[in-house]
């Protein structure tokens, strides 16, 4: 398989962006966009389609197996995981595009900086002030709830979504939901509270964010679980299992 | 007095942070990467204590014993012996932090995992060590509003800094900025296993590089039992690494073959007509290994899961099957798939007391980079415990010992582009493969005297070849101390097997420290300590 790959490239967070074009051959039909760029890093003389040297694409990954969020990236105009990316799903095409996210500042390369999602988290106050537990009706929720990756895919594509706006998006809505549903009585005006001003006034609802969770996570449910228990004051889960 | 600097925002990180901060410690967090990114959340089947839950007369004491039998007796049992006298309050907590474990009538279920007796390990579905991690980021993100907690997360370890045999700080380098910062204080490293020596090799990240490791080896800091590495008999290859396939894939009635004559040969079964394709994990592999080296199989092993029952592939292997044709562009119901083993899980590492303490004052480490608890050999599901409970006893220890009457200093340290010495390269992919590939060809699931000594051997005439940096070097230098290791236990346990003394040896039950002396690598043996009569209730 031969494919063209073009990679929106920066050197610093204050420098110019330039396109850089590589050819990447491979006889592994499963490579993905991971693959590619792991490979090209590792090869010292690779050559642009300018005959210009490569220098070492930064990136960041960790699992390579799409459970860790690191490797969020843009591919083809789709915010997705270049872990999960194959490139026979491009081969026809023959090209590839690789950009950073662009909800985010760049730091160099396919690197930017993710930290307000975590400032976020912290700001909502997004923990359990007191020990909980999940009991049976709460258990799928609070598991759906705990899968989310922090890549940032969903705040990429949501209209509503900027750094340093006061919705914090799908990223903080999901971990939100885990506390939602398990809040000791103490907590629970001022999770509600919080939820409302950054997540519920905030969300057009059109959903977006849920085509392009990597990690596939049941968005839409979770929301009508957090607004009837945010909003509405409805008990989280009510039907029994058994 | 200066805030506690944690390296490494996994599972031991966290756990070493949240109890600092609940006895009023201040701590600096930080990691390469940030917590949702570390290895921890790669961890499926579960975590292990002995709640009794299951009816069959668990107890604590039993979790003893077979996690010391798993380690071949190697581990150190009073350190062994809080680990699994507490293990059950650890599982409580997580449960008090909202982990939904798996539940039956309220009460968390117990499975069975390789190498022990009963039923006890808890787990949240197959993604135990994702659902486990996002409850304890969150209970460390109370502490990190509190300000007991500051995080630097795209932060990497340059060196330590020692004075007189003592920890006084750690340098870091901001990977956004390139600026770096001496943090004053003491250090706990939480740095995971070493996966980045054996690139594409392991089932873990690629986060874990191993240079904190080496570093810190070649600062002077003990290791122990490094020649203890963990193989998986069933990986399969992904691009860049290896994916684990379940040791369930085998429980539910996947069967190991390979091609011998033109025909399948179920080569576990015929040898182990008890047990077949369940005999435990190092087991398989070696099986595995002697069966390709065989003039008359193939060269590949294969798994096949073609006869497993619809609903075993709706209900418990959906997720593996979905992974497999997703990767492999293979269909296992239908298919057999090709397995390989992989590195799993590295049991040894910086040497500890049962205390965390390292051969270095006010230097502890914890989790996966350590050599404690799992001696020769780790249970699955002990790891994850291990991190978390040795998090626990190092911030313990620390608080322990702190002056009660001196406030901890709070000015945030600079980051400058000024510093002693230029930072150091990265070291380069070449090296890095190269020296991968000498340590494999001794450290496989079967080595021998000749094999090591070949590595060796072609490690120094790598050394000699040209000039390397400082990275590299150390790469080199733990290296070195990994094949001596095993060329010096001169007998087989756990995860060791060495065809020239195939048996167990009792003068060799020790800890196998590596240390540099002298700028060369010495080994050394240390006797184990004998179980306290009332050990420690803590
Ligand atoms: C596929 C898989 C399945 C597993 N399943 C289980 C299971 O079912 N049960 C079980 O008990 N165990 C399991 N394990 C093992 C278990 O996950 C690990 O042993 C455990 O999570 C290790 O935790 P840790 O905190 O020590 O390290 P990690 O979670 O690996 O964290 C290491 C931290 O160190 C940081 N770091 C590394 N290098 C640097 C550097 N140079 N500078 C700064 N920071 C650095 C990283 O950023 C990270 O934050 C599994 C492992 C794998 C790979
Ligand atoms: S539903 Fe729309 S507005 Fe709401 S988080 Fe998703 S993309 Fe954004
Ligand atoms: S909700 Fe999905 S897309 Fe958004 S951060 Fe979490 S895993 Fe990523
Ligand atoms: S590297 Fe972890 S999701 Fe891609």
């Amino acid at each position: 398989m031969k494919i063209k790959l073009d990679i929106l490239r920066q050197e610093n967070s204050t420098s110019e962006p330039y396109r850089q074009t590589v050819i990447f051959e491979t006889e592994d039909i499963n490579a993905t966009v991971a693959t590619a760029l792991t490979e090209i890093n590792n090869n010292p003389n690779i050559k642009d389609t300018e005959g210009n040297r490569v220098k070492p694409i930064l990136w960041e990954c960790s699992c390579l197996q799409k459970k860790c969020g690191a490797c969020a990236m843009i591919i083809n105009s789709k915010p997705q995981l270049a872990c999960n990316a194959q490139l026979k799903d491009y081969a026809k095409k023959g090209t590839v595009t690789i950009e950073p996210l662009k909800k985010f500042p760049v730091v160099a390369d396919l690197i930017v900086d993710r930290t307000i999602m975590r400032d976020n988290l912290t700001n909502m106050k997004i923990w359990f002030n007191s020990q909980t537990k999940a009991d049976e009706t709460v258990s799928d929720i609070m598991y759906e709830s705990s899968r989310c990756l922090q890549c940032g895919c969903c705040l990429e594509v949501c209209p509503n979504f900027y750094v340093g706006s006061e919705f914090t998006g799908m990223a903080a809505a999901v971990p939100t939901a885990r506390i939602i549903s398990a809040v000791p009585e103490e907590q629970k005006k001022e999770i509600r509270t919080e939820y409302k001003k950054h997540i519920y006034n905030g969300c057009g609802k059109s959903l977006a964010c849920r085509d392009v969770c990597p990690a596939g996570i049941d968005i839409d449910k979770l929301l009508v679980r957090s607004n009837a228990a945010a909003i509405w004051g409805r008990k989280i889960g009510g039907k029994k299992k058994k | 007095m200066n805030r506690i600097n944690i390296i490494g925002a996994g599972l031991a990180g966290l756990s070493a942070a949240i109890t600092l901060s609940e006895n009023g410690a201040l701590c600096n967090l930080i990691s390469l990467q940030q917590s949702e990114r570390a290895q921890s959340v790669l961890a499926e089947g579960g975590i292990n204590g002995a709640l009794n839950t299951m009816g069959e007369d668990d107890n604590v004491e039993n979790h003893f014993n077979d996690t010391m039998k798993g380690g071949c007796f190697m581990a150190d049992p009073n350190a062994v012996d809080g680990l699994t006298k507490n293990a059950p309050k650890v599982i409580r907590w997580l449960e008090s932090l909202g982990v939904p474990f798996n539940t039956n009538d309220g009460e968390i279920i117990l499975r069975n995992f390789g190498g022990q007796k009963k039923k006890r390990t808890a787990y949240a579905r197959s993604s135990t060590g994702k659902i486990i991690m996002s409850a304890v980021i969150d209970e460390a993100r109370k502490y990190e509003f509190s300000g007991n907690i500051i995080r630097y997360s795209h932060h990497e370890f340059v060196k330590l800094l020692i004075e007189n045999n003592t920890c006084v700080g750690v340098r870091i380098k901001d990977t956004y900025t390139d600026k770096i910062s001496d943090f004053k204080g003491i250090v706990i490293l939480a740095s995971g296993g070493l996966n980045g020596i054996f690139p594409g090799m392991t089932t873990g990240t690629t986060q874990n590089n191993g240079d904190v490791t080496a570093t810190v080896f070649s600062q002077g800091v003990a290791f122990g039992n490094l020649e203890m590495l963990q193989y998986h008999p069933t990986t399969i290859g992904i691009s860049g690494k290896r994916c684990l396939v379940t040791e369930a894939a085998r429980g539910e009635g996947g069967r190991l073959y390979i091609e011998r004559n033109g025909e399948k040969w179920y080569f576990m079964e015929e040898k182990y007509p008890e047990l077949k394709n369940l005999m435990p994990r190092d087991v398989v592999a070696r099986e595995m290994f002697f069966v390709r080296r065989d003039e008359k199989c193939g060269d590949t092993v294969y798994l096949d899961m073609t006869d497993l029952p619809e609903d075993i592939w709706k209900n418990k292997l959906s997720d593996l099957r979905e992974e497999i044709i997703h990767y492999l562009a293979i269909d296992p119901k239908t298919e057999p798939i090709p397995v390989k083993e992989g590195i799993h899980y590295f049991m040894g590492g910086i040497d500890t007391d049962e205390y965390h303490c390292t051969n270095i004052k006010n230097l502890y480490a914890v989790g996966e980079c350590t050599c404690q608890y799992h001696g020769a050999n780790r249970l699955g599901g002990n790891s994850m415990l291990g991190a978390i409970y040795g998090g626990k006893v190092a911030a313990e220890t620390i608080v322990s010992k702190l002056d009660k009457n001196s406030a901890f200093d709070d000015t945030i340290p600079e980051f400058t582009n000024i510093t002693d010495e230029p930072l150091t390269d990265e070291a380069s992919p070449v090296c890095i493969q190269e020296i991968s590939d000498v340590l494999l060809s001794g450290l496989g699931i079967v080595r021998s005297e000749r094999e090591l000594i070949k590595s060796l051997e072609l490690l120094n005439t790598l050394e000699n070849k040209h000039e390397y940096n400082l990275r590299e070097q150390n790469r080199i230098t733990l290296a070195k101390a990994m094949l001596m290791s095993a060329l010096q236990r001169k007998e087989s346990r756990g995860a060791h097997y060495r065809e020239d003394y195939p048996e167990k040896d009792e003068h060799f039950r020790k800890t196998a420290v590596a240390k540099i002396v002298n700028k060369n690598v010495v080994i050394s043996y240390r006797e184990l300590p004998e179980r306290r009569a009332n050990p420690n209730e803590n």
